[in-house]
């Protein structure tokens, strides 16, 4: 059973200070950290389940700069066969539809079973890539699986809906699936699979500048100051002494 | 092209989803600005009485009834609404930003070669233009995407992000027959599958601690569970606690978990991404502790300690008993 997998390559903001770029499109990345994106990392997890019961190749695809050999080679070190990384001249101008394009038009050609992508990247958070290249390729999609029990030719899969509820599809290969997060458990890299990814193969496919879809980035901004809580002043005893006060006081002790 | 804005109402299991009537408002505001109707669209089967409570929250309330839309399947739902929007031509489109849009609204709209933005907080009209505000980076930086509607366009809102108001409209209902010429028999739906329960039900509870990625590790529990046990509340938690195994999903607070009205909500280690505060921003009191001063959890506060927690939860513990 062959598959691909579509990553990509986010900055780790939970943490971090923010800074907007003076072109107010990007973050300024500076200080940031990159990594493969949450779901992604489930989705790659999927693909190494099935290719350890059923054999196969797992090819790792992600659109970004140069950078992103790093987290395809990770995915490499996991045990994935080979990757690709796609790297157009006009990145910052692509859509999602822009991204699943150039993404289809690498793989249209590939055998596949399954094509595996998170449910939504953390970064612009539209949940779009996935669905969007199942259709260009004409072929099957189910979004949110948060469980799969895979056979030769089908997937039983449970989706997610809202609250906790879950639906159960059955869909015939070649499908792409998207990924939610905790559907299985990411192993980490061996230091053995480390080593041997440096051999791997990784192709480069500098795409000259790709066709911009029809949604536009006009600006990104930090979000006006609304409600703020009250935030108390102190060290941790002091603090932690008025979150008790307000505790006793309102009757919640 | 129309000036209408359509509004894909949203059921599951017999009853109308609350999202349904935060778009229709949306719609209904839409309209006005447009000079174009607000059209309810509601696909199913056996819908009736769901399509005649959509009266007064649409100008017109078009309802597609089959067998085959019994069941929220994107390929049937997807061949009925391209040619409703290849026959009607709306200005937009608008859904919830929920399973079903996930699973729809890129592809429908790839295959009416119209723009989509999806996830979006709000968004407006301008001339024949769409700007959307997209809450991003977990909720920290906001972004404006535009696209061109003239010849339609799609959006998707996040649940939750806009109030729901009273119709007042008095809509036409309209029943269009639409027949199937495909199967699409490699994809079927099999079954819903409902969420085990839980031994404690979060959602009765009074007070709640509740722990997100901050914990760093799956011993640290023990630690705030120490905290609710001082407190005399219940441990429930974010999203990726639940992925990684260390609490049962019946404690997962949120969007794909248990939606919360405790009277105490403490809030640990929790980023406070749009998805959690969806389920415990009306608690009563919600008092967060995190080290990030521009943690958006501090937007649905009312209280809050810029702190480490291993510092803060075992000080907040000896306080407790020392007030009790
Ligand atoms: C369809 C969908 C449904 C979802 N449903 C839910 C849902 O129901 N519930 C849910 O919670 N999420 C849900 N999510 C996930 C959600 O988008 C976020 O990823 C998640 O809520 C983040 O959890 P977190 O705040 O614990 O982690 P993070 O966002 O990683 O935040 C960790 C926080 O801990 C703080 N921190 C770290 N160390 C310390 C320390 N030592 N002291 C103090 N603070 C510290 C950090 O500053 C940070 O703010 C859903 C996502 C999707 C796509
Ligand atoms: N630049 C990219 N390269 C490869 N895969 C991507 C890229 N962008 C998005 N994806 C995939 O599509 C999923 C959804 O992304 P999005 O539609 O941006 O929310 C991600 O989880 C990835 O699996």
């Amino acid at each position: 059973m062959d598959s691909i997998v579509c990553i990509k390559r986010v900055p780790e903001t939970a943490e971090a200070t923010l800074k907007i770029d003076s072109s107010n499109l990007k973050l300024d990345e500076e200080n940031l950290v990159f990594s493969i994106n949450e779901a992604d990392n489930y989705a790659l997890e999927q693909a190494l389940l099935l290719q350890e019961e059923f054999g196969g190749d797992v090819t790792i695809v992600s659109v970004g700069p140069e950078k992103t050999d790093e987290i395809i080679r990770m995915a490499l070190a996991k045990g994935a066969t080979s990757g690709i990384r796609i790297t157009p001249s006009n990145l910052e101008e692509l859509d999602p539809a822009s991204i699943a394009k150039l993404i289809a038009d690498e793989v249209k050609d590939l055998d596949y079973d399954l094509i595996f992508t998170g449910c939504i990247a953390s970064d612009d958070g539209f949940s779009q890539v996935g669905v969007t290249l199942a259709e260009m390729l004409g072929i099957n999609h189910i979004s949110m699986a948060v469980e799969m029990e895979a056979e030769e030719e089908t997937a039983k899969i449970n989706r997610e809906l809202e609250g906790g509820l879950m639906e159960k599809f059955e869909v015939k290969y070649p499908a792409v699936i998207t990924i939610q997060t905790g559907i299985n458990e990411p192993r980490y890299a061996s230091i053995l699979g480390i080593k041997r990814a440096g051999s791997k193969e990784l192709k480069v496919v500098e795409a000259s500048e790709a066709k911009a879809e029809k949604v536009k980035l006009e600006k990104i901004y930090f979000p006006p100051p609304g409600k703020m809580a009250e935030i108390f002043e102190g060290g941790p005893a002091e603090t932690s002494g008025k979150v008790a006060e307000v505790l006793k006081t309102k009757g919640l002790l | 092209m129309s000036k209408d804005i359509y509004a894909l109402a949203e059921h599951r299991q017999g009853e109308m989803r609350d999202v349904t009537f935060e778009i229709l408002t949306k719609a209904k505001i839409l309209a006005k600005e447009t000079g174009g109707s607000t059209v309810a669209v509601i696909l199913g089967s056996g819908i009736d009485n769901l399509a005649e409570s959509l009266k007064s929250y649409a100008d017109k309330v078009v309802y597609i009834e089959n067998d085959k839309l019994g069941h929220f399947h994107s390929e049937y739902y997807q061949e009925a609404l391209k040619s409703l929007f290849e026959e009607r031509k709306p200005f937009l489109m608008v859904m919830g930003h929920t399973s079903v849009a996930y699973e729809l609204a890129p592809s429908l709209a790839l295959k009416l070669d119209i723009p989509v933005i999806t996830g979006c907080i709000d968004f407006r009209i301008d001339g024949s233009s769409v700007y959307s505000v997209n809450s991003v980076y977990g909720g920290k930086v906001n972004a404006e995407y535009s696209f061109n509607s003239e010849n339609g366009g799609i959006v998707t809102i996040l649940a939750g992000s806009m109030p729901a108001e009273e119709g007042g409209l008095s809509g036409e209902l309209e029943k269009v027959s639409f027949s199937f010429d495909l199967e699409f028999e490699d994809k079927i739906f099999l079954q819903f599958v409902e969420a085990v329960a839980g031994e404690i039900d979060i959602t009765q509870a009074e007070k709640i601690i509740s722990i997100g990625r901050g914990i760093k590790e799956e011993e640290n529990l023990a630690m705030i569970q120490e905290l609710a046990d001082s407190i005399g509340g219940v441990v429930a938690c974010s999203r990726p606690i639940v992925d990684a195994g260390w609490l049962p999903k019946s404690r997962q607070v949120g969007s794909s978990g248990k939606t919360v009205k405790p009277k105490l909500y403490i809030a640990i280690g929790i980023s406070g991404d749009f998805q959690h505060l969806m389920g415990m921003r009306n608690a009563d009191t919600i008092i967060a502790i995190n080290k990030d001063p521009n943690a958006p959890i501090f937007g649905a506060a009312d209280y809050g300690i810029v702190d480490d927690l291993f510092k803060v939860v075992p000080a907040l513990k000896d306080k407790v008993a020392e007030l009790k």
